[in-house]
């Protein structure tokens, strides 16, 4: 596809800004409010996963947790042939092996999968996974700095924790659980959706080499010029990391559906940001400088 | 035609080289405990006495002393590693009955002799142990497989043991003549028999009232070697083999689905280039399936994911070169010339494009644990391949072809007639 008609982003980046501003602010509400849901990876506990032959109840499962003394705190959710336990509560070995036990009784063929995380292990894994994300940032930051010029850099950090937050902000309101899985989703974002940034931005400073820009609307103009040239390669690229995402999320493996949605939410995000917020981003970091010139040569025409 | 043959035999080569290779290829590659069934488990070691530390020697040994428990058990391939200053993380796979195992692993098995030595005047409710608070002796004191069922005068079964430092054992029962030693097997005591005399053969006797199975079992458990360290469980993972089994069907399936769309998309989108992009791809993917199997790299469940992302993500760079070439024709450069210069002015965005998700993948590796590190391994090894396989290679048939003449027309490009602006 080729467009003949060039679009106005710099003006659409003001509906852009609002949108995602609001959508900010909804999701610190949300997380003030109900904060993630987090997954025994973080807040210590165990999880068990059960596949099994038929589908069963809550009722047919709280029995037999109460009978072994681990009913209280169990968070059962039924799938399809397929339940899901959560304790807050590490469940100790024998604990493990009797409600294994226990749920053979209802079917014999159940396959499990247990995950126990200890209350220090679990504050670790958070912090790490803060670090990640902070050194991921910084580590982009002096690239973007080195290969481009600060500008750039700040648009694209601004960009892409925009792109991460908008990922943690969905996963507060609608309330899924975010797991180790989770943190890898929103770094391979940061990692990944600053590609499309990087492209836009690399033709911006290439157009520049070509002419001198005097004006505002000399560079919004640019950039106008600059994001539709690469609008296809920006939505063409995204897209096929889309699909696989996409194709992942609906078919993949049960403990990565939570993984596949993130990617497929971040990626939606990603290409968004990097034509509606990135760029413009720039470009508003570009006239703060530009007035100076003006200052200096004022047109007394 | 040299260049067409060129490409037909690169071509030919290729396709050869990975039928050639491929069957067989994928069950040679290591697949993750959460695929193939099994547990994972990082303990943290804690030294036995207070005010102690863990050693890198004794945290090394308390490894090695867990994979050789793993083994006696009869599991395959146990996988023992140390991590940090105090964590050993223990992968087995395949276990049928997984309680037993997990709980002789942990199982300390850790022979102590202890004395009443400044303690606490007991009374009738004392523990043993607290009765017997100061540690004289640890399971690495002993004589490893030292333990043997023997009898005593009364032929009673005992256990016999051996320590190793005679002078050490000499000089703690010289000190506590007269004064009970007991003999606990981790927190539980088996004995306290008085010291009668002081034993300079380093040898020592722990008698009960056995039965000989039980003095046998007790032997064994001793043997299978006292760990240095008291470790606790921090974190586990359990998969069964069948919920693994389905895990990795049904992502490989969803990946090749993926792919599928991946490849006619491409196709449908680039025409003959992107049939050279699409093969790029294919050559790609196996490539990275092939240093799996030469480096023994471990295949988990975020891996897969890696890959399957990856191959949307290898793709990419076929995007940004094609839609490069096309802006060139676009703006009437001829075919020749344009590939040239799309192929070129390309790289560089590339380059940057996938430098930064290959840092973001360094910071993974650096600091995740287990999956998280499966993930970014993949991440990396992937998208270094696509460089060679995405970028040059494909560059390569592309303008082997272009010279060979078989590309001249805008339109196999799928830029139309009306698009190109004249110079």
């Amino acid at each position: 596809m080729h467009f003949k008609k060039e679009f106005n982003f710099v003006k659409m980046s003001k509906a852009a800004f609002i949108f995602s501003i609001v959508l900010t602010i909804a999701g610190i509400i949300a997380l003030a409010a109900f904060g993630l849901n987090y997954s025994v990876d973080f807040r210590a506990g165990s999880n068990v996963d059960v596949k099994l032959a038929k589908n069963v109840t809550k009722a047919e499962v709280q029995p037999l947790l109460d009978e072994i003394g681990i009913g209280k705190d169990a968070t059962i959710s039924p799938g399809d042939k397929r339940v899901n336990i959560r304790f807050t509560k590490e469940l100790s070995e024998d604990q493990d092996s009797q409600l294994k036990k226990a749920i053979q009784q209802l079917d014999d063929t159940a396959s499990f999968e247990i995950n126990t995380v200890d209350p220090g292990m679990a504050k670790e894994l958070g912090r790490n996974a803060i670090y990640s994300v902070l050194i991921s940032c910084i580590g982009i930051i002096i690239y973007v700095s080195i290969r481009f010029e600060w500008r750039f850099a700040l648009a694209a950090i601004i960009a892409l924790l925009h792109d991460a937050f908008m990922v943690v902000a969905i996963f507060s309101i609608f309330r899924l659980e975010v797991s180790l899985t989770f943190i890898v989703a929103v770094l391979t974002i940061i990692g990944y959706s600053i590609n499309d940034t990087i492209v836009i931005f690399d033709r911006i400073r290439e157009n520049l080499r070509f002419g001198k820009q005097k004006t505002r609307e000399d560079l919004a103009n640019l950039l106008n010029h600059s994001v539709n040239q690469m609008l296809m390669r920006s939505l063409y690229t995204a897209f096929t990391v889309f699909i696989a995402a996409f194709f992942l999320f609906l078919f993949g493996g049960e403990s990565i559906k939570m993984f596949s949605l993130a990617m497929v939410i971040g990626l939606i995000f990603g290409a968004y940001s990097s034509i509606f917020i990135a760029s413009p981003l720039w470009l508003y970091f570009k006239y703060k400088q530009k007035p100076k010139g003006k200052a200096v040569k004022p047109s007394k025409a | 035609m040299k260049r067409l043959a060129t490409f037909i035999i690169v071509v030919l080569v290729a396709v050869g080289i990975m039928a050639w290779s491929t069957p067989g290829l994928l069950d040679r590659v290591r697949l993750g405990l959460d695929l193939k069934g099994g547990f994972e488990i990082l303990y943290e070691a804690a030294p036995l006495e207070q005010g102690q530390k863990v050693t890198k020697q004794s945290l090394t040994r308390t490894a090695e002393s867990l994979e050789k428990r793993a083994n006696l058990l009869g599991t395959s391939e146990p996988e023992v590693t140390t991590e940090g200053t105090n964590r050993i993380r223990l992968k087995i796979a395949g276990v049928t009955d997984e309680a037993e195992v997990r709980k002789k692993m942990k199982e300390p098995a850790s022979l102590t002799f202890r004395s009443a030595e400044g303690c606490k005047a007991p009374d009738a409710n004392t523990a043993d142990k607290d009765k017997y608070c100061k540690v004289e002796l640890v399971g690495s004191d002993f004589v490893e497989n030292g333990a043997s069922v023997g009898y005593s005068n009364l032929n009673a079964p005992v256990i016999d043991i051996k320590v190793k430092d005679k002078k050490k054992f000499a000089e703690i029962t010289k000190r506590l003549l007269g004064q009970p030693l007991a003999i606990f097997l981790d927190e539980t005591m088996l004995s306290d028999p008085t010291v009668n005399a002081e034993l300079t053969d380093g040898k020592a006797q722990i008698s009960g009232n056995y039965s000989l199975d039980e003095a046998k079992k007790i032997s064994d458990t001793i043997n299978l070697g006292a760990l240095p360290l008291k470790l606790t469980e921090k974190y586990s993972q359990s998969v069964g083999a069948t919920l693994g089994k389905q895990s990795l069907d049904k992502t490989i399936e969803s990946g090749i689905i993926g792919s599928i769309v991946i490849l006619i998309f491409m196709i449908a989108m680039y025409r003959l280039p992107g049939i050279i992009a699409s093969f790029g791809l294919i050559v790609h993917t196996w490539l990275l399936i092939l240093v799996f199997v030469w480096a023994d790299f471990t295949l988990t469940l975020p891996g897969i994911a890696a890959f399957i992302l990856g191959i949307g993500m290898a793709v990419d760079a076929n995007i940004i070169t094609n839609e490069r070439i096309r802006e060139e024709i676009r703006n009437g450069r001829s075919v020749m010339s344009s590939v040239k210069a799309g192929n070129k002015s390309s790289l560089r965005t590339i380059l940057d494009s996938n430098i930064t998700t290959i840092i973001v993948g360094a910071v993974m590796f650096a600091f995740g644990t287990g999956a998280v590190k499966g993930f970014a391994l993949v991440l990396i090894v992937e998208i270094v391949l696509s460089i060679l396989t995405n970028v040059y290679f494909t560059h390569y048939l592309l303008s082997l072809l272009v010279k060979a003449g078989l590309l001249k027309k805008p339109k196999q490009f799928g830029v139309k007639e009306s698009e190109i602006n004249a110079l």
